[in-house]
């Protein structure tokens, strides 16, 4: 075991994936010799040469294309979108190539192995064109696994799998956490499932699901929930795509009431999904509406950034709601 | 002194544009319509096989695409793309190749589908979407794609082949193989911000790549001079700092020699090369499409002199390579044999239902299985209202 902060955790993680498999390359926007603009990719030109870890010219569509080609030819790009707000000029190449790669050609090819990783998320004043989550919108493309890490060592290992995932993975990382989360991670190579939510704490009368950076804040007002005498279950989803529901299902089945907290505004957010599913199979278990604590329906704001996030004191606020109902 | 602008400066002291059409690039011509070679031209080296390969490809072609375009307007497939005015060009670059080199085109290149071994069963079996059909029947007619003779699966979206083949030529180069990839695109795809993203990243990354710029006038109506104002397609590879060649695509010798050396190139020194082909579409868009609202019979009619079978063909024969009544018969024998593919192809089952939700991922997600054990259920309540796949649960 070894003290990292997520940076270090992911850069570990890259590091041991390259020595594993000569396949393996990294590149995206600074990604080479400087090491990436957050340095997620630091050292990694030096140690193994720039033909496996580069530079590219500006252009995300570009980046996103490319690392289609070399993934359908065998290798296993992992492609840096420096943040996930400027994913979308690559939004075609992901959403109507990555993702129907294999379906559309009878599985006569496929992308597997492509990993996208992008920083994403807010708290910490980037204003609108640093802070979206945009899981969502690819949560609504079979054929992606989207995951988001929580801490260090949950990072490590799920980039891990998904590097070594025989489908194409989007890898949200929570930039807020990115120095800011440090823990005890394994020093050899492990990985974490996909497709698997994690029950981190079990309670009778709630069930509290969040995932990426949100997981920290919810604990927060899962604590002063419990400190007044609210027994929570806290989940952390893990992955986006495909999402575990038999995990939150028993969960709820058990507590009878959900509240779900992510970043992203609320229309059209994965917290509508999932409590979609989650009425369908828990209806009569339910005691109270599904609740969601969200961002406000605008564009993520800078100035008033403490007022619109999704904090520990909105989600302490559901909990009480949910639970008084 | 260090040049951090990449850019080259040789200074003046008087302002001066440099004009927008300053660069134009000559058009490679080797063989007349009349089936002779221009003067001073010489035509490459190639064998009487290859050659014949070639015009049998080019013929095949022009078979193919004029019964399954009857097909379609009989009602027996639902969409069909013509490749009538470019078989040199799709099939004259296909022949320059390594049988190893991989192919990312954009729809209509049947021509180097067919030169790589593609079989008439194969392309039936696409165009009925049936069981039989390497895609399993999950594209429209012509999407078709074969891992076993390197030809990448055909993506409706413009252009998304461009950014790819630079990557997967840059992984070629990374294996360490002698491959080069070849990316066809259309002049209207070359409008798409993937064509500027994909040619920047392969010169950059210095990979192997042939682009290879189909320009043949028009995209669905658009005539290419409401596509770009710069001269052709070809300039802009200069602007990317490449190797560039524009051949006239109705000249099978020049498109062969063109991409040959090409090839040549781009593997020695590990850098893509564009190509500009200047033929025309003679045939529509696709079967959902009617020239004769944007261009003129007249027009066709010039182009159709041009046509690029027909001087491969008078080549052939005056240097007694082929023989008039055998390829007359060969002809014949070829449209009878793809009319009973046809028949064969149009009863063969279509895919079962299991192939609804196999190869979204490597394996089927949980949610995807019960999708499908729901939808099973159904189809079992209503049966006849489903009878592709009733009668086979």
């Amino acid at each position: 075991m070894a003290k990292m902060n997520m940076l270090q955790a992911i850069n570990n993680a890259l590091d041991l994936a390259m020595a594993k498999n000569d396949g393996v390359v990294c590149f995206g926007e600074d990604v080479g010799h400087f090491g990436g603009v957050f340095r997620a990719t630091s050292k990694l030109q030096e140690k193994y040469g720039k033909a496996r870890c580069f530079n590219t010219p500006l252009t995300e569509q570009g980046i996103a294309g490319f690392a289609n080609g070399m993934a359908a030819q065998g290798m296993t790009p992992v492609a840096e979108i420096q943040f996930a707000d400027y994913i979308f000029p690559a939004f075609d190449q992901i959403v109507n190539e990555t993702a129907k790669f294999r379906y559309r050609s009878g599985n006569e090819f496929n992308v597997g192995g492509l990993v996208f990783r992008t920083p994403y998320g807010g708290g910490i004043a980037g204003g609108h064109y640093h802070s979206q989550s945009p899981e969502a919108y690819f949560a609504h493309t079979p054929g992606l696994k989207i995951v988001v890490p929580r801490n260090p060592h949950q990072a490590k290992g799920l980039l891990l799998a998904s590097i070594n995932c025989p489908d194409p993975v989007i890898f949200f990382e929570p930039k807020k956490l990115y120095r800011a989360s440090v823990g005890e991670v394994p020093e050899e190579y492990y990985e974490l499932p996909i497709g698997q939510a994690e029950v981190m704490k079990t309670g009778t009368q709630v069930t509290v699901l969040a995932w990426g950076a949100q997981m920290e804040i919810v604990e927060k007002a899962v604590e002063m929930a419990e400190a007044i005498g609210i027994s929570c279950e806290l989940i952390d989803l893990r992955s986006i795509l495909p999402w575990d529901v038999d995990t939150v299902a028993a969960s709820v089945q058990k507590t009878g009431r959900l509240v779900i907290n992510h970043e992203a505004p609320l229309t059209g957010g994965f917290a509508g999904e999932i409590a979609a599913t989650i009425q369908q199979r828990c209806f009569l278990h339910l005691e109270s509406p599904i609740l969601r604590v969200c961002g406000l329906d605008t564009p993520y704001p800078l100035a008033l950034e403490k007022e619109y996030v999704a904090d520990h004191l909105k989600t302490f606020e559901a909990i009480k709601a949910s639970v008084n109902f | 002194m260090t040049n951090p602008n990449n850019a080259t400066i040789s200074t003046v002291h008087h302002a001066e544009f440099t004009s927008g059409h300053a660069l134009q690039i000559p058009t490679l011509r080797i063989l007349q319509d009349d089936g002779t070679l221009y003067e001073g031209a010489t035509a490459p080296e190639l064998d009487k096989a290859t050659a014949l390969k070639m015009y049998q490809t080019m013929t095949f072609i022009r078979v193919l695409d004029e019964r399954m375009l009857g097909a379609q307007r009989q009602g027996r497939i639902s969409f069909y793309m013509q490749c009538l005015g470019e078989e040199a060009a799709t099939v004259g670059s296909a022949a320059a190749l390594d049988d190893a080199d991989m192919i990312m085109a954009q729809y209509r290149e049947q021509g180097a589908l067919r030169y790589r071994g593609f079989t008439l069963e194969q392309f039936m079996n696409q165009l009925f979407s049936n069981e039989k059909d390497l895609g399993k029947g999950r594209q429209m007619p012509v999407h078709y794609g074969s891992n076993a003779i390197h030809y990448m699966t055909i993506s409706s979206p413009l252009g998304t082949q461009i950014p790819q083949a630079a990557g997967y030529a840059y992984a070629q180069k990374l294996r360490g193989l002698a491959n080069v990839t070849i990316c066809y695109f259309g002049e209207g795809a070359a409008s798409e911000g993937d064509f500027h993203a994909g040619l920047n990243m392969a010169a950059v990354h210095k990979a192997p790549v042939l682009f290879f710029c189909r320009n043949n006038g028009y995209a669905i109506s658009t005539p290419a001079n409401e596509q770009f104002k710069g001269d052709g397609i070809a300039c802009r590879g200069v602007g990317y700092g490449m190797k560039t060649i524009r051949v006239d695509g109705a000249d099978i010798l020049a498109v062969y020699q063109a991409t040959k050396m090409a090839r040549e190139y781009a593997l020695a020194n590990n850098e893509p090369v564009l190509l500009e082909s200047i033929a025309y579409r003679l045939g529509a868009h696709s079967s959902s499409d009617d020239p004769s609202g944007y261009r003129s019979k007249e027009e066709e009619e010039l182009w159709r002199k041009n046509d690029p079978v027909a001087r491969f063909r008078l080549f052939l024969l005056q240097k007694g390579w082929l023989d008039d009544d055998a390829d007359k018969a060969a002809i014949e024998q070829l449209r009878q044999d793809i009319l009973e593919a046809l028949k064969v192809a149009e009863k063969v089952a279509k895919p079962g239902i299991e192939h609804l939700i196999s190869d979204v991922y490597a394996e089927p997600i949980p949610e995807l299985e019960r999708q499908l054990a729901e939808l099973k259920e159904h189809i079992r309540k209503y049966p006849d209202a489903y009878p592709i796949t009733s009668g086979r649960m």
